[in-house]
Order: C-alpha cells, then sequence, then structure tokens
C-alpha cells in the first residue's frame, strides 16, 4: 500500500459534498460547486458589462471587449474561412477554462480542472466535435486527411498508422496537458507550504524566519500559477482551433 | 533496519521518471533562444510570432508534464 509521506501533496484533490444532506444524496461536490460558479461569474459579468451599450465601453466592457476580440481573432487566425460559426463554442471553452483555473488559485477554492475527469471530458467533446465535423464536410474523404498530399506511395504504409495513432492521442494529450499544469501547480504549492508548517513546529522561532524562504517561493509560484491558468486556457482553445482547421480545411 | 524493497523500487523509479523533464528544458530553451533570435533579425515580427511561441512552449511543457504524471502514477497508486 502507498505509505503515508510526511506531506499529503494529494490529498487537497478529495471531493467533498456541498450543500448539506441534500449535496450528499445528490452528490453535488466541490468541483460542481466550482463549476456552476464559473458558470455565474462568467454569465454575470457578460450580463452586467454589456447592460450599458455604450459607443465609448467603459473599463468592464472594454475588458469584456476586449476578450471577445481576442477570442474572436484567434478563431479568424487559425480556423480560417468558416469558422466563425464555431465561435460561440470556442469562446465557452476558452472562458470556462480560464474562469475554472483562475478560481483554484484562491485560497479554500477548488480547481475544477485539476481532475482528469473533467479536463477528459472537455477533451472528448473536441474530439469528437472535429471529427464529426471532417466527416460532415469531406464524408468518408475524411480520411485522406491521413495521408497528407506529396509523399511517396512507398512511404505510406508507414505514414498512415503513424498519423492515425498522433491523431487517436490528441484527446489524450489535450486532456493531460491541462490537468497535469493545474495539478503540479497546486502539488508544488501544497509541498513548499508542508516545509513551511514543518520549519515552524520543528525550529520554532528560528522556524519562522527560516520559513520565509518558502513563503517566497510560495509567492513566486502564485504568480506563476497566474501565468498557467491564462496560458493553458489560450493553449486548449488554439489547439482546438487547429483540429477544427484540420477538420475543415483537410491540412 | 530492514528495508522494504517495494517501497525502495517505487520511490527510485519515481525519481528515474522524473528524468524525462530534461528533454522538455531543452526543447523550451531551443524554441526561446530561436525566438530571441528572429526577433533580432526581424523586430516588427515580434507580435505575429509570440502567438506561435506560446503555442510551442505549452506543447514542449506538456511532455515534461506527461513524465511527471507517469511519476505520481508510480508514487501514489
Amino acid at each position: 500500500m502507498a505509505q503515508e509521506s510526511a506531506i499529503n501533496a494529494l490529498g487537497q484533490f478529495q471531493l467533498t459534498t456541498g450543500f448539506g444532506p441534500v449535496g450528499r444524496l445528490v452528490g453535488f461536490t466541490n468541483s460542481n460547486e466550482m463549476m456552476l460558479l464559473a458558470a455565474a461569474i462568467i454569465t454575470m459579468l457578460f450580463t452586467v458589462a454589456l447592460r450599458r451599450k455604450a459607443i465609448v465601453p467603459g473599463r468592464m466592457q472594454g475588458l469584456v471587449e476586449m476578450s471577445y476580440d481576442f477570442v474572436l481573432q484567434m478563431v479568424d487566425d487559425t480556423i480560417g474561412s468558416g469558422g466563425r460559426r464555431f465561435f460561440p463554442f470556442i469562446f465557452t471553452l476558452f472562458s470556462f477554462i480560464l474562469v475554472g483555473n483562475l478560481l483554484g488559485l484562491f485560497p479554500y477554492f477548488f480547481a475544477f480542472t485539476s481532475h482528469i475527469a473533467i479536463t477528459g471530458a472537455l477533451a472528448l467533446f473536441v474530439f469528437l466535435l472535429s471529427t464529426t465535423v471532417g466527416f460532415w464536410y469531406h464524408g468518408l474523404g475524411f480520411l485522406k486527411f491521413f495521408s497528407p498530399p506529396g509523399v511517396p506511395g512507398w512511404l505510406l504504409p508507414l505514414l498512415i498508422p503513424i498519423e492515425i495513432v498522433s491523431f487517436l492521442s490528441r484527446p489524450i494529450s489535450l486532456s493531460v496537458r491541462l490537468f497535469a499544469n493545474i495539478t503540479a501547480g497546486h502539488v508544488m504549492w501544497e509541498v513548499f507550504a508542508g516545509f513551511m508548517i514543518m520549519l515552524v513546529t520543528s525550529l520554532g522561532a528560528v522556524g519562522v524566519v527560516a520559513a520565509i524562504i518558502p513563503l517566497g517561493l510560495n509567492v513566486a509560484l502564485t504568480a506563476l500559477e497566474f501565468l498557467v491558468a491564462f496560458l493553458q486556457a489560450y493553449v486548449f482553445a488554439v489547439l482546438t482551433c487547429l483540429y477544427l482547421h484540420d477538420a475543415i480545411h483537410l491540412h | 533496519m530492514a528495508i522494504d524493497s517495494v517501497l525502495l523500487a517505487r520511490d527510485i523509479g519515481a525519481g528515474l521518471a522524473t528524468i524525462g523533464v530534461a528533454g522538455a528544458g531543452v526543447g523550451i530553451g531551443n524554441l526561446f533562444g530561436a525566438f530571441v533570435g528572429a526577433v533580432g533579425r526581424n523586430p516588427a515580427a515580434r507580435d505575429k510570432m509570440f502567438r506561435d511561441v506560446l503555442l510551442g512552449f505549452a506543447l514542449t511543457e506538456a511532455v515534461a508534464l506527461y513524465a511527471l504524471v507517469i511519476a505520481l502514477i508510480i508514487l501514489f497508486t
């Protein structure tokens, strides 16, 4: 059996139920609470910010319009023509993952993107969507995607299985990238916080002074985690756009 | 002193699995080195290129995280 280490690094990812007895009955976990909160934040942010519909936007409307513009630019650049119809989905995906990552940074909140079940579901949906779009637009000709143009014929029996395997590994890499980034960040936080507590309890007053070093590291890690939250949401959205571009335009 | 060889093997395995992150370090350093060199030659292209740099960074970092995930699996299950 796994031995108990002095620092319990992975205990923070266990799910607890919220909303009292009703929550326990239904199985409404803290992960679900965070997902509801993320959806509520995004909806309320857009509703409140766009209420005045000013031509010259104020701060909140400017922020919302900038994020809309950013994702629209990304969709147009990456998917090209015929990509606008996927913009609502890409924007929802991007903002959900971004707010989810950011909510996990607050104390006592839970990062729902740190569970492979959540990221796996999102990545699986993206994979199924891009494959369905490919078959919808090209019928069975979508299978020509696996033999890139300009490849000599004798290379094809080697290349096509490699292409198929790399295509099938897309949902795995998409989900594991997001999950491992968020989990690794939170585990490092917990480990350094454990160091702080160990120093203070074992060395007393000297420990309090020495614990400033892990504290400084944790503060630097917080800055890194902010960067990772934005970057991972952006990368998930950009890769979704790339897969849709492959499905629509076949290379 | 009794050594539990299963736990020993597990810890050694987890440590060896972490060697995989070295490749990601090389890759990311390569990528940003190429980016800095390209910006040096053509400073106007910086903003256009930066999105691809971020994408490349995340894709390379993912390989390091695969190694980390395997180390965590070894340690905790």
